[in-house]
Formats: C-alpha cells, structure tokens, sequence
C-alpha cells in the first residue's frame, strides 16, 4: 500500500510542511486509492460523490503557496493540503449534497456550512463526500437511498452509522481525515465498528450551521480520523464561536491537540458506568475492554466504578425526543422550494398531495417511522407523557454525569456493545438497531463529549472492538489527552495501529503491497 | 401493548403530510405500538419537581445585531427550485380556506 | 350566497357581545426577525432572502436583538409583565407559504403578558380592555393565486410563492375577552385597533400601515343572552386589515350571530374570512385536529432572559403616550377643543401632523384634511390615508394657492385630479389646464367690460354700497371662465372706482 495512504494527518502534515511530498500527490494518492476501492458490486461505497477536480486545484493551490515562500507560505494552516471527506449531511457549494435521500438527489447548496468555510479557508483539498443513513438515521448506513456502505474489515458487514461513509473512508484508507456528525452515536460508533477513531465535541464546540438537522438538540459535527491526534488537530480547525449558531459555544478549544501530543493517566480516575455493559454486550468487546482497563491502571489511573441509573431510560428518552425534532426538522422537505418533486398518480393536483407524494417517494422507511412516531409523541394529548417526561429525564441523565464526574475525571465504557454485525442482519428489527446506540447516547442528551477509540479485535469473530471515553461538558482537551494515553498503550501492546491488521483490500490484493 | 391504531397511524401520516398505503399504514401501526412500548417507561421515571432540559447546553440570550447581511440573488434563491414562474415559486392549486 | 342576520338593534335586545382580538404588527427592524435578510416592503420577488428565510436545509436562526427590544416597548407600552424568562417555541403546520413548514414563534412563554390599554371612544368615554399577551413570531411569505377568477384561491390552477415577507419580525398582541361593550362593540373594535396602531407607530417599532399589512386584525365574536355570564360559540374573522372593516366586520358578526342563536341554531366554532366589497363573512375550515400544531420549544435558539436592567432602559427610551401626545399636539397647532376631537374621529391627526412636518400651518393642514380629503374619503368610502394624498402633494398645492396660481374651487379640482393618480398637483394642473388669471392688464380689460355693462352698479359702489362690488366681481369671474382670483379683482375694481375698501 502507498506510503503517503498509510500516512495519518499529523505525519502528511509534517511532510508536506518539510516539502517532502506536494498536497498534489498525496491528494493523488487518496483519489487513486478511492478509485481502486470504492466502486463496483464489492466495493466499499463510502462516498457518494468524488470531488476529484476541485481538491486537485486546492492541492496546486497549497504546493504553489509553499513553493512560494514568505508570509503566505508561513500562514498556512498545519494541515494544508491535507485532504478530507465529507459526511454528505453537511452542504458543500459546488458539490452535489443529499442527506443520502432521494428527496435530495442532485440539490445543490447555494452555500457553504460553517465547518466547510473553515476547511477551505485552511485550504484542506476536499477529497468527496461520503455515504450515511438517509439524514442520519441509523447505524448501519443500510438506510441510505444510495446503497449500503461496506465495512473494509468485512465487505460483508456493516460499517456502522450513520456515518458509515466518513469511518469506511478513513479505515480504507481512502482519506486520512472525514467529518461525521453525531445524534445518538453516529461518529462514535462507526469508529468502533471500523477500528478508526471518532469524537463527539461538547454540544457548541463545532457550528451546525449548515449540517443538514436531524436532532438539534442532539446533532453535532466532528472529526473522524486514524489517531486521537489527528481528531484533536481537526477538531481545532473546524471549532470555535460561530454568530450562525445560537447554541454554538463561546469557549474556545485550542488545546486539544497539545492535549493529544501529552497524553497522560498518571493520578487521574476513570470511572467505568456500571450500567454501560454486562447484558447486550458481545464477550469480545467485554474482553478487550477489561484488557483496557488493566492498561490503564498499570499506567497510573485509578479505575473506579460509577453508577448512572437513569441511563436505563435514556434509550427511550431518546426514541421520544430525537424523533420529535426530526418530525419538525424534515417537514422542509415537501417538494415546493427544492429536491424532489412528485406527483399525485390520479386524483386533483392540489399542493396538499403534492407534499404527500413527495414525501411518500422522497423518504424511506426509517425516516418515515420517525416522523410519525416524532408526530406521534409531539401531538396533543401525548406531549406531556412523552416528549415531557423525555426532557425530564434528560434532565435526570444530566445529573446522574454530574454526581459520576464527581467521582470521575473521564467515564469509561465499550463504545457499542457488538462488533459489526451483517448487512441486512438487523434491517428489518428496527428496535435491534436502536440498541446499537445505547452506549452512546447518554452523552448527546446530556451534551458532554465523547471519544471512540480502537480497543483491539473480538475473539469471536476478529473484528474491531470501541472503546469509548466521556468528559465532562467542554473538558474536550481532557478526552484527548486520556484517549492518547489508551491509544499508545494499545499500539504498543498491539505492536502499531489496529489497522494495520486489517485485511488488505482492492488491487493491493494481488501483493503490490507498497 | 400500546394501543396504535390504522386510524391513528392514517392521522399521523396526514399531519406529517405523507401519503400512506393501506399496508403501509397497517405496518406502521404495528412498528410504532412496539416502539412506543419500549420507551413508554420514561413517562414513569421523573416526578413534577424534576424540570425539563430543552438544550444540553445552558446558555441565554444570544442576539444577532439588526444590521443587514448577505442575501441571494432571486436566481439563486429559485437554484434548487422544482418549478418556477416570474421569479417566484410555483405550487399547484392550493385546496383550504374560503 | 349571504347568511341572514338580525338588526343590529334586534341583535342588542337580546344579547350582549364579547369580544376578543389578536391583532399582528409587523416591525420594522432593517432585519429579519431570524435573519440578516432585509425587511423591506414591495421589492423584487425573492430578493429579500437569504437561505434561511427560504429554510434551506442546514440552516439556522439567530435571533435579532432589535426586534426583542421592540417586542419589550410593545409589551411595556401596553402595560404588560415582561417574562423574565421566555422562549420561542415551533408551531408544525404545512402550508407553501411557510419555508419550513413550521413557524417560529412563541406558545406557552411570551415575552410580555397581563397589561391593558385604556380606549377613549368618540364621545370620549374611556373602556378598559385586558391584554393576555403579546409574543414574538415570524411573517409568512406571499402567495398569489393564478388562473381562474380574480386571483383568488378557489379555482385558481397554481398559485406562485415571494419569500420576501418570510422571517419579518410580528408581534401578536391578544386580548382577554372584552365584555360589557355592549352596542359600542363595533364602535370598541374600531377605537381598539385604532389605538394598537396609534401605540406601535408611535413607538417607531412598525411602519403601522394597514394598507401595506403592517397591523392585520382578527376578530374573535362571540353573543350571549343579556345578563348571561358563560360565553358563547365564538367565530374568529381573519385579516380585517382596515379600521372601517374593523367596525363592519364586528357589526356582521354579531348579527349574522343573532340570527342563528335567534332562529334556536348553534353558531360553529370557525374561521370566518372577510369581504369588504359585500361587507360580509363567509364560512372558512371549522375548527378541528388539523390545528394540533405540534408546539414544543425551538431547540435551535436558547431562552431570552429579560433582565430588570434591560427592560427598564427600554422604559426609559419609550415615548410619551400617544393620550399625551394628543393633549400637546392639541395645544401645539391651537386647535379648539371640538375641532380636536373631529380630526382625531376622522383619524387623520397624524396626517396632519406629518403635512405640519412637511412645512403646512396647522390651520392650512386641517384646511386640506378636514375640509376636503376627509369629505372626498366618505364619498369614496375608504380611510382619509386610503385616498393617496401625501403630505408633499398637500404642501404644494396649498402653495399654489397662497402664491396665487389657483383659487380654492381650481384646487380642489386639482386635488380630485391628484386622488385620481393624475400626477403631482403642478402636473394635475398643467395637464388640465387650470390656469388663473392673474395677469391684471387681461383682469382691467375685463373688469372695464363688466363695469361698461352694469353702469348703475358702478354707480352704487362709488356712491359707498361697497357689498354691491360683489356683482361686479360675477361678470368679471364669469368672462374670464372663473380662472381669476377674486380677491385680486375686488380690489382692483375699488381702485378702479376709487374706493377704499
């Protein structure tokens, strides 16, 4: 496998800024692997949509600049020219964004999400955008209208989702970098499943303005990548006070990757959530993360266990509140100003059935199940008994953070509590998929930050364990200097990334390895 | 087991203006009485005295000065549009009122 | 087809009205209400939006301070509770005027709450009316229905959709129910409108035009036997957007009402919309589970927090209260007390006020308004602001009178000319040809002809009879096509014959 592929961001920056390598060639790089990978019947499908012109002439861009010299050279954000993908929830002008609906098929944004205008203006070359569960609904990326995304360490299994696309992406080696957005576990937990690293910010870290809402209380953008590094690095990048975002936070988190590059344990306590394990969890994933905690207490940390009873019920909350944002968030979506546009088969052409065909053709199944049932919890009569007593436990789940960050400075916990399951395996049991986010949660409602990191493989059946970290609102900084810690005592253990074992994949096959 | 009935789902389907087919509509039923029974226990857990959370995060006022931004050009507000007509959208007939 | 009705007076013998209103005043911040769009009146279509008036996917609201500061003054100025803590919430309807088929608004936490207004009727007695709130929310867009008849929305074959009005800042102002008005009820409905106006314009929060939408009213009309306490059935009539059809629509209903409760019949609980060429209201949706509205609170903005620094600063920018400034303005332009209260019955003192502004005598300025446009208003049946008239087209054609270009009967063909869109009162008289004859040579030579014809006149007038000039003047007047000024031939008539006037 190229070099310059295997490279994680921090390296590629390094090389680039030594002029070691050109952002041409390694965007080059990441292009050619996507075209060795991604398509035809077993491809990966991570992206739905290859960028190929517009991130070559950012990559000129950055060479010519560096070439160059002087002032313009020496402002270059560190990761110039490193390229990226694109969770295709987060519109992009000059590239098609779909939410990985039909309702969106062709849509082109007439502008640029917070977070893009941040990438451009560091000119990161943007390398596509990648495939998720239509508007993020999901964790199999099974619900995209688009096809499935296939898991690199099983192109038979699911890579998680709902950003299936971005973690396939960066577990393939197609990009060193992708942003994900994440609801209930939508970054997090295709990191698990793919063996990449994924974060959660704070709630407010990272603008939405312009990522395409799902949940607004709950949505949030973040950084998907190899190493806790390389997360931290573009965290940095794409964070900060946004004036297009009333909940965005004033804060500033410029810390993180300083964090990273000291990651440390020595003194620190790590709370493991008695709640967050035990039934529902594969032995596999239960075993590595056990293996885990042994590490971390030879390295100094005092392990302690917390409990957080109300997480019990905040699977349920969830299932009342995301579904109720989305009922009222996805109602935009009705064929008058863009997207899909259907008609009535027989019977009067009046607005009113217009929007009903639209959004009958428009939607899928599982986007259809959750406005109603968001309509459903939101109506009158029901409001109080569910969406209510919803917000009120999130209230509690709050509190129960706030008495274990009492006892703890991070939580500790399996990211999901199985490996990648098959494609189609859980399809047709919309509750069964729902449980894949229960580990997760917990911290969307609560708005603290989480971290998934690659944890080794399940005996059972070799495929990525996550392991994941919480913090208390707005301590990022601290996830990243713990998650790096964990993360080079892992690689240690393992001898190099967990990616490195696994299978190779595309053309690479035949033994043109590197 | 939650009692969700066609007419209900029927109902719903009409406020969230998605056109339903008779199986459909008997599928969702079905789908939505199990869900909502999962996660009908959180209607049991938090008393009067807890208060809601709407926001994860706690802030308050957060303004935007009044003065005048960047706007679209009516091309490119009409860009995305299904149908259009003199620079305005174009809807079907609309049925309701009068 | 018309619903029958009782007489207003057969309606008053058996049953007593209440009222109620919800009246929408739309700001006018530069932006909107969510968005750093302008809010700006009759421009190109959809050129006032950015992507989130049009609810693009991804986008986000801010909300715009000026309009929350407006929204206090608004509340303040009725004598509201502003809620120290408040937020929006969404109402979820689907409708093709609405970007994203909810709007932006506020439910069960509006910003100012439980005040009143004191309404001064014609007579000058003064009705107190409760407001239950007054909340923050965003206008809708605007359809325009095409093919079938006359743009309306039955039959027509596809309407067209301008976001301009999308995301400009409203405040919805709601009464409690207003009881006791009796026969006054649609003289109450009228005075109430009239003075949300009056308090919102002068506040400088709202252009206040209700012919451009600025202030919209729906009326609320519920009949109960006389003596009853337990309200009735009420219809709600909606978007009564002149203070005439305030009064008319009001004065419908209770006898539309009257009928049905009369003839033993139930009134329905619905919207009624309303027709100001027939004065009458036909039947909308009735209420039903279609307005389940889904309300919860708009996750994307945080609560507003009115902090008692805050609200107070805004008390003090407010200006003096328009019963106030009524009494200076009454005692500025020294007017008599019933010349007053006749301009502000004709609702046209801040016409006057701006023509004053605009460089008229307060005498001149209610010359032109009470005693000809308001008299031009009644024939048309429009309000006095409806005609058309500006305050500069008032200036210039008074001007042209005091520097003698027209006499009053030439002006007020001008002014008819003006009202009829003929153009400014210099054009409307050029194109017309309303010329007066000033030049006093012509004027000699026609009073010598009309003195040569009435020589025994001549003879009085120099012999003292000084009133007798008046048939002198006549001829005068009548050769020269009433184009003369006739003072300025009186006097030249005496000096002619030698006679001090």
């Amino acid at each position: 496998m190229n070099e310059l592929i295997a490279s994680t961001a921090a390296e590629l920056a390094e090389k680039l800024a030594a002029k070691e390598v050109s952002s041409e060639e390694v965007t080059r790089a990441h292009l050619e692997r996507i075209a060795e990978v991604d398509g035809g019947e077993r491809g990966v499908h991570a992206f739905l949509h290859v960028n190929t012109e517009e991130a070559l002439g950012v990559a000129r861009e950055v060479d010519s600049l560096r070439a160059a010299g002087g002032d313009d050279a020496a402002e270059l954000h560190p990761l110039a020219g490193v390229p990226i993908a694109i969770k295709d929830l987060i519109v992009t002008v000059g590239q098609p964004t779909t939410a990985g609906s039909r309702m969106l098929e062709g849509w082109m944004s007439p502008y640029d999400a917070t977070v893009i205008k941040k990438i451009r203006a560091a000119k990161l070359p943007i390398l596509g955008k990648t495939n998720l569960d239509e508007f993020a609904m999901g964790s199999s990326t099974e619900h995209s209208a688009f096809g499935p995304t296939r898991n690199p360490w099983d192109l038979d299994r699911i890579p998680g989702g709902s950003g299936g696309g971005s973690a396939a992406a960066v577990a393939a080696f197609e990009a060193p970098l992708a942003l994900g957005t994440d609801t209930g576990g939508s970054i997090r937990q295709p990191g698990a499943v793919t063996g990449t690293v994924g974060v959660k910010p704070t709630y407010g870290a990272v603008s939405r303005y312009g990522a395409i809402a799902m949940a607004s209380s709950l949505d949030q953008i973040g950084p998907v990548s190899r190493s806790v590094l390389d997360a931290a690095l573009l965290q940095e990048l794409i964070g900060g006070h946004d004036p297009f975002d009333s909940t965005s936070l004033t804060d500033s988190f410029d810390t993180l990757a300083e964090a990273a590059r000291n990651g440390s344990v020595q003194g620190l306590r790590i709370g493991v959530v008695k709640e967050l394990g035990g039934e529902g969890f594969q032995p596999g994933v239960e075993a590595r993360f056990r293996e885990a905690l042994e590490l971390l207490r030879g390295a100094g940390a005092e392990v302690v266990e917390v409990s957080c009873p109300n997480f019990q019920y905040a699977l349920g909350a969830y299932y009342l509140i995301m579904p109720s944002e989305v009922s009222s968030n996805l109602a935009k979506f009705d064929g008058v100003r863009y997207g899909l546009r259907v008609l009535p088969k027989d019977g009067p052409l009046t607005i009113e059935r217009v929007m009903g065909a639209t959004r009958a053709a428009g939607f899928g199944d599982e986007a259809k199940r959750r406005i109603i049932l968001g309509t459903y919890a939101l109506s009158a009569g029901y409001y109080d008994a569910y969406y209510g007593s919803a917000q009120k436990v999130r209230t509690l789940i709050q509190r129960d953070f706030d008495a274990a960050f009492a006892q703890a400075d991070v939580l500790i916990s399996p990211t999901a509590p199985t490996t990648a399951f098959r494609l189609g395996e859980k399809l047709d049991d919309p509750l069964a998929m729902y449980l894949n986010d229960v580990a997760t949660i917990p911290a969307n409602l609560a708005g603290v930050p989480g971290l998934s990191l690659p944890g080794g493989l399940a005996d059972e059946d070799g495929l990525p364990v996550g392991i994941q970290l919480l913090a208390p609102a707005r301590e990022d900084a601290r996830l990243y200097r713990v998650g790096a810690a964990l993360e080079s005592l892992l690689e240690a253990q393992w001898g190099g990334p967990l990616l490195s074992k696994a299978p190779v994949l595309g053309a690479a096959k035949t033994g043109e390895v590197n | 087991m939650a009692e969700i009935t066609r007419d209900d789902v029927a109902h719903l389907a009409q406020l969230a203006r998605i056109e339903m087919s008779a199986d459909e509509l008997d599928r969702m039923a079905g789908e939505l009485a199990h869900i909502v029974d999962a996660v009908k226990s959180v209607s049991e857990v938090a008393g009067p005295d807890i208060p809601a959370t709407s926001h994860p995060i706690a802030l308050r006022n957060v303004f935007r000065e009044d003065s005048v931004g960047h706007v679209l050009t009516p091309t490119e507000a009409l860009s995305g549009a299904p149908d259009a007509a003199d620079d305005r959208f174009k809807v079907p007939a609309i049925l309701d009122e009068e | 087809m018309s619903d029958p009705t009782l007489s207003f007076d057969e309606a008053m013998e058996q049953f007593d009205p209440v009222l109620g209103f919800e009246v929408h005043v739309e700001l006018n911040t530069k932006t909107k209400m969510f968005s750093s769009a302008p809010n700006a009146f009759g421009d190109h279509p959809n050129s006032n939006v950015n992507e989130v008036d049009l609810g693009l996917p991804g986008v986000l609201p801010v909300v715009n301070k000026a309009a929350v500061e407006s929204s206090i003054k608004i509340g303040l100025a009725l004598n509201c509770e502003i809620a120290e803590y408040c937020r929006f919430a969404r109402k979820n309807y689907f409708y093709p005027d609405t970007p994203k088929n909810f709007q932006t608004s506020q439910y069960d936490e509006p910003i100012a709450h439980d005040g009143w207004i004191d309404i001064e009727l014609e007579d000058g007695e003064v009705f107190r009316v409760e407001i239950e709130r007054a909340h923050m929310e965003e206008d809708a867009g605007k359809l325009t229905h095409m093919g079938g008849a006359t743009g309306r929305i039955q039959g027509a074959e596809y309407s067209l959709v301008d976001y301009n009005r999308a995301g400009v800042p409203l405040v919805e102002i709601v009464t409690k129910p207003i009881v006791g008005a009796g026969r006054r009820a649609p003289e109450l409905a009228r005075a109430y409108v009239s003075a949300i106006r009056e308090i919102v314009k002068n506040l400088g929060v709202s252009d206040a035009r209700m012919e451009r939408g600025n202030v919209r009213c729906d009326a609320n009309v519920s009949l109960m036997p006389k003596g009853a306490t337990k309200f009735g059935i009420r219809s709600e009539t909606k978007n009564v957007n002149s203070l005439r059809s305030v009064e008319h629509a009001v004065r419908h209903e209770i006898q539309r009402h009257a009928a049905v409760l009369a003839s033993g019949g139930k009134v329905t609980q619905e919207t009624r919309h309303w027709h100001e060429d027939t004065r009458t209201t036909t039947a909308g949706r009735p209420k039903s589970d279609a307005d389940d509205y889904r309300y919860f609170p708009e996750p994307d903005l945080v609560p507003i927090v009115a902090t008692r620094e805050w609200v107070e600063s805004l008390r003090a920018q407010l200006p003096e209260p328009p019963a106030e400034r009524r009494k200076r303005l009454k005692a500025a332009w020294g007017y008599s007390d019933p010349e007053f209260r006749d301009v502000v019955n004709a609702g046209v003192m801040d016409a006057i006020e701006e023509t004053i502004a605009a460089g008229a005598t307060p005498a001149a300025a209610r010359k032109w308004w009470m005693g000809e446009i308001v008299g031009r208003a009644k024939v048309a049946d429009v309000d006095p602001g409806e005609l058309g008239v500006t305050s500069e087209a008032i200036v210039e054609l008074n001007g042209l009178v005091e520097g003698g270009k027209l006499n009053n009967k030439m002006a007020g063909q001008v002014l008819d000319g003006v009202i009829a869109g003929e153009g400014t009162p210099t054009q409307v008289m050029e194109a017309r040809g309303l010329v007066l004859v000033s030049d006093d040579g012509a004027l000699l030579e026609a009073i010598d002809s009309a003195l040569a014809a009435q020589p025994d006149v001549a003879e009085k007038i120099r012999g003292g009879k000084v009133q007798a000039v008046g048939a002198i003047v006549g001829g005068v007047m009548k050769a020269t096509r009433g184009q003369a000024d006739a003072g300025r031939v009186r006097e030249l008539i005496l000096e002619k014959l030698g006679v001090n006037a």
